[in-house]
């Protein structure tokens, strides 16, 4: 957690309504492929310094936000600042030169290293495409850099396939601290790493963030990462977000149904609460194809109303979360979000 | 080596290295090592049609040249017009289907009606056209084969660049700002290295059978060179009882194109990243 | 605990030839299932928790080599059964096996009712001879596990189901011959958290409904705790803790099991891993393995192997402590 971030601080990257459609291009000879809205207008801010984690389940289009904030996939509507310029609205290859300040680190990081590549060529490769550096300058760098990542020199001659999932994370991380960035969006973070080994790249992450002054984006499925590595949270489900808040806040009064399914379904040691029959959603994701009317998350949702299906909930303010200088603080898409806090404040 | 240790425990891969290796070391020594050299182009009317003997341990043809050192000197002619051919092939190929893999639209769509209507084409109809048009020798059925050869490139690497376009490791490329120089040359070109190798290989082998038939079919090398599907056309006349005269080109030519074939099947295995090794 | 165990393994030490020389992939691996229940085989990857599940299954890895063990099933070593036999008699019909990815398990140009229905007339037994009584028994099972529109489903393709309703395809079809025994190997690792639950739930229900004992593979102790009756803690191939699950998670024992522990979200507040690197297999350190790791370790630890000792009915630990704790008892 991170204390001391300037209370009235204007946001490092701010997206405003944020739409992102995917396919539905209509191609020569190729059969037409209806769009699916992956972003359904999406407005989020990142404070600089802070740790936002962006929650959700696969298909909630968490990635596609990521990546259309990182400028990769370009938004099909919307506003997205950096530092109080406008980046957005551009093809792909422009949004990247223009958001060089934001870098983005994958999920799965063997795959998103070239087998053919020695890691130490890798890593000098993004300092070459920058072209700022020396060769000399740049060997320095990239020694320190791996140092700063936990590994030693010896690294540099060596494969992909020769490394194992947690030293493949530090490459990758180094990689992207190489570039300078100031926001970085981490994917998943520890998909894939053992329990023993996810701890010491999550707190190497942490301890990278405090020596480098960076602005992190966490997207991650699971909420006990995010926990300990995120001041905010956004929980989204099928393209949009559903409650957003300090983390604390959250965890202390989960207002949104789904947040509350996502807690109560982590496979838990202790016992204590495990048979509660809330605990279990019924049903899956419907298809976001055709989505149903009013909330999406009413076919699934335990506290589901014939009102539910009327109108779309949009986001509003619980009244809490606010004691950090927080604008928005604590706001959650439920209309029925009171009585079920009242009902029950914590989750199964 | 862990990759030599892989290679060296596929028997038919060694072997066809070993062919190849000797052919190429025949091809580069053939002056010095054919007993008579110099019966490229001489004739020695006493002593032909002889049968294998000491002196000419393969025989000696309808001219009464040594059937061994023709073979030897035409070592050099095959693998000449298989590597001219091949490497043509591979430089007009490869650059087309790393394009058209990697940049969709109008111009991926060119490129690939244009090699598909070259696949459509049969490469022996098209070298005997071409042979008709130009005159027959050597030049036009190399400039055939080529011209026949390189869209099974375009194809292979098209395919490959498609595939390896949306890996994540392309992506994390694009993501830092890399240009699509870089990413076609330096990371997608390596990454498809082992079919193409896999398929110049074979290619050889096939180049050569190929550039046979054209010599036996009077479309290719023009005598007196020593080629050895001319040899094998000359022999027709005095089949069978000068059975070495068209046997030992013959058979030059199997075991040549079947070292490539060998050879070419035993690469696809061990051309992979992962037997890189830092230590 | 041997005379009325389901599925016993003794000793079963097993390791492959690879390039780059011999592999202990498994060794002095020990565990007991008893009927009806649910022993959880949890290790981190590469601990041979997926070797030991194939194993029970009699699906080698390639270039294995068998060095010593046995593995009882039902009173019958399955290492002396042939292939043949497993494949007859055994596998799909005494043995149902859930695999980690549905997807790559089905055929994806079959529809589901060809390859379900199949894994029936293979195994059939004498009340399943007609066809129409399979797809009977088929259709069933569907709705057993909560398949929508059961027969709709059956002509459907594989990529027409979501990740979680695929799993359920593939525990209808495990479940099929109504086998005595289940081995999962990470049937929910793929799964987002809200279909996890919903699959755990469905294999308790299913087991304590079928009486059907489960080898439940998995890294995750949060999985085990939801689900299982026993585990078994994997270390490089070697067992190191085995009991009840509530005991064991309650109460660890060995060093390795008590990092594990304390690297789950659930105990740690502050972040912490576990030192050092998982030993390669080609060259395993002598003696416990988990030694070079151990903050308990001492010099004899690195040389004799640990014995499995006897903590109680059922609880067992190898480990130089317990088996100094066990001296000292009178």
């Amino acid at each position: 957690m991170t204390a001391g971030i300037p209370k009235t601080a204007s946001p490092a990257l701010e997206a405003r309504d944020l739409v992102v459609r995917l396919g539905g291009k209509r191609r020569l000879l190729r059969p037409l492929v209806l769009p699916v809205q992956a972003v359904a207008g999406v407005s989020l801010s990142l404070r600089p310094g802070e740790s936002l984690g962006l929650v959700g389940e696969s298909g909630c289009g968490k990635t596609t936000l990521g990546r259309t904030l990182l400028g990769i996939q370009r938004e099909s509507a919307g506003k997205i600042e950096l530092y109080g310029t406008v980046v957005s609205g551009v093809a792909p290859a422009i949004a990247r030169r223009k958001r060089r300040a934001v870098q983005y680190v994958h999920q799965d990081a063997g795959a998103a290293l070239d087998p053919w590549w020695s890691i130490g060529r890798t890593l000098e490769e993004g300092l070459v495409i920058l072209g700022r550096d020396d060769a000399q300058v740049r060997r320095g760098k990239i020694e320190a850099m791996l140092s700063a990542v936990g590994l030693d020199r010896s690294f540099k001659s060596r494969y992909v396939h020769e490394l194992s999932g947690g030293q493949l994370r530090r490459v990758v991380l180094a990689r992207i601290l190489l570039l300078e960035p100031r926001i970085v969006i981490l994917d998943e973070p520890t998909a894939g790493l053992d329990l023993s080994v996810q701890a010491t790249v999550l707190s190497l992450i942490a301890d990278l963030k405090a020596r480098l002054g960076l602005t992190y984006l966490l997207i991650s499925h699971d909420l006990a990462v995010i926990k300990r590595m995120c001041d905010r949270i956004a929980v989204m489900y099928l393209g949009r977000i559903v409650e957003s808040g300090p983390t604390s806040a959250i965890f202390a009064m989960p207002s949104h149904p789904y947040t509350r399914a996502l807690l109560a379904a982590a496979p838990r040691l202790e016992a204590e609460g495990r048979h509660r029959h809330d605990r279990l959603l019924k049903g899956e994701p419907p298809n976001p194809r055709s989505l149903p009317s009013g909330c999406a998350f009413r076919t699934r949702c335990p506290h589901a109303a014939p009102s539910c299906a009327e109108s779309l909930p949009a986001l509003e303010p619980t009244g809490r979360g606010r004691e950090d200088g927080d604008q928005h603080g604590h706001e959650v898409a439920c209309g029925r979000w009171r009585e079920i806090v009242q009902a029950s404040p914590l989750p199964a | 080596m862990l990759i030599l240790a892989k290679f060296s425990r596929d028997k038919a891969a060694v072997l066809g290295a070993s062919i190849v290796l000797f052919a190429l070391i025949i091809a580069l020594l053939a002056p010095l090592i054919a007993p008579y050299p110099g019966d490229i182009a001489a004739s020695h009317l006493l002593t032909r049609l002889k049968p294998p003997s000491i002196e000419h341990p393969f025989g000696t043809d309808n001219l009464g040249r040594d059937i061994l050192s023709r073979v030897i000197l035409g070592t050099r002619g095959a693998l000449t017009i298989a590597l001219m051919v091949v490497g043509t092939a591979m430089l007009i190929g490869v650059p087309l289907g790393l394009l058209a893999g990697y940049y969709p639209g109008w111009l991926s769509e060119g490129i690939m009606r244009v090699t598909d209507i070259f696949l459509a084409v049969p490469q022996l109809i098209l070298a005997l056209a071409l042979a008709q048009l130009m005159s027959p020798s050597l030049e036009s059925a190399m400039l055939a084969l080529t011209l026949t050869y390189w869209p099974f490139f375009t194809r292979i690497v098209y395919g490959e660049a498609r595939r390896l376009k949306v890996s994540l490791f392309i992506d994390a490329l694009q993501c830092i700002g890399a240009g699509g120089a870089r990413i076609l040359f330096l990371h997608i070109l390596p990454n498809a290295i082992s079919p193409i190798i896999v398929r110049a290989t074979i290619g050889m082998g096939f180049t050569i059978l190929v550039a046979a038939v054209l010599g036996f079919l009077g479309m290719g090398a023009t005598p007196p060179e020593p080629d050895w599907g001319l040899a094998i056309a000359e022999s027709r006349q005095y089949l069978p009882d000068a059975w070495w005269f068209s046997t030992f080109p013959g058979l030059a030519i199997f075991i040549t194109v079947l070292g490539f074939n060998l050879l070419g099947d035993g690469l696809r295995d061990i051309v992979d990243p992962r037997l890189r090794r830092s230590r | 605990m041997s005379g009325t165990a389901l599925l016993e393994v003794k000793s079963l030490r097993l390791s492959v030839r690879t390039d780059e020389g011999i592999a202990q992939i498994l060794d002095h691996v020990e565990l007991q299932l008893a009927r009806g229940h649910i022993l959880g085989v949890v290790g981190e990857s590469g601990c041979g928790k997926s070797t030991l599940a194939r194993a029970v299954l009699g699906i080698m890895p390639s270039r294995a080599v068998l060095e010593s063990g046995e593995i009882h099933f039902e009173g019958e070593d399955l290492l002396g059964v042939s292939d043949r036999e497993m494949t007859r008699r055994i596998r799909g019909r005494r043995i149902g096996f859930i695999p980690q990815d549905p997807y790559l398990a089905l055929n994806p140009v079959f529809k589901i009712g060809a390859q379900l229905l199949p894994m029936l007339r293979w195994h059939a037994s004498a009340d399943l001879r007609s066809e129409a009584d399979r797809r009977r028994r088929v259709l069933s099972l569907l709705r057993r596990v909560q398949i929508p529109e059961p027969e709709l489903a059956l002509e459907r393709y594989p990529h027409q189901f979501s990740g979680g309703q695929r799993q359920r395809l593939m525990i209808a079809g495990a479940l099929a011959c109504s086998p005595a025994l289940v081995v999962a190997d990470e049937p929910t690792t793929a799964l987002d958290v809200t279909t996890q639950l919903q699959i755990l739930t469905l294999l308790r229900s299913l087991t304590e409904e079928f009486g059907i004992a489960m080898l439940f593979v998995t890294h995750d102790l949060g999985v085990v705790a939801e689900l299982c009756d026993a585990i078994t803690v994997m270390y490089a191939g070697q067992t190191v803790e085995t009991g009840r699950t509530d005991e064991v998670l309650a109460a660890p024992q060995h060093p390795y099991t008590q990092a594990l522990l304390a690297c789950h979200p659930d105990r740690s507040g502050a972040l912490g891993g576990i030192q050092g690197l998982v030993p390669s297999p080609l060259a395993p350190p002598p003696g416990c393995r988990f030694s070079p790791r151990c903050d308990y370790a001492l010099a004899q630890c690195s040389t004799r192997i640990p014995r499995l000792v006897k903590e109680a009915p059922g609880r067992f630990v190898s480990c130089r402590l317990a088996d100094e704790r066990q001296r000292e008892r009178p």
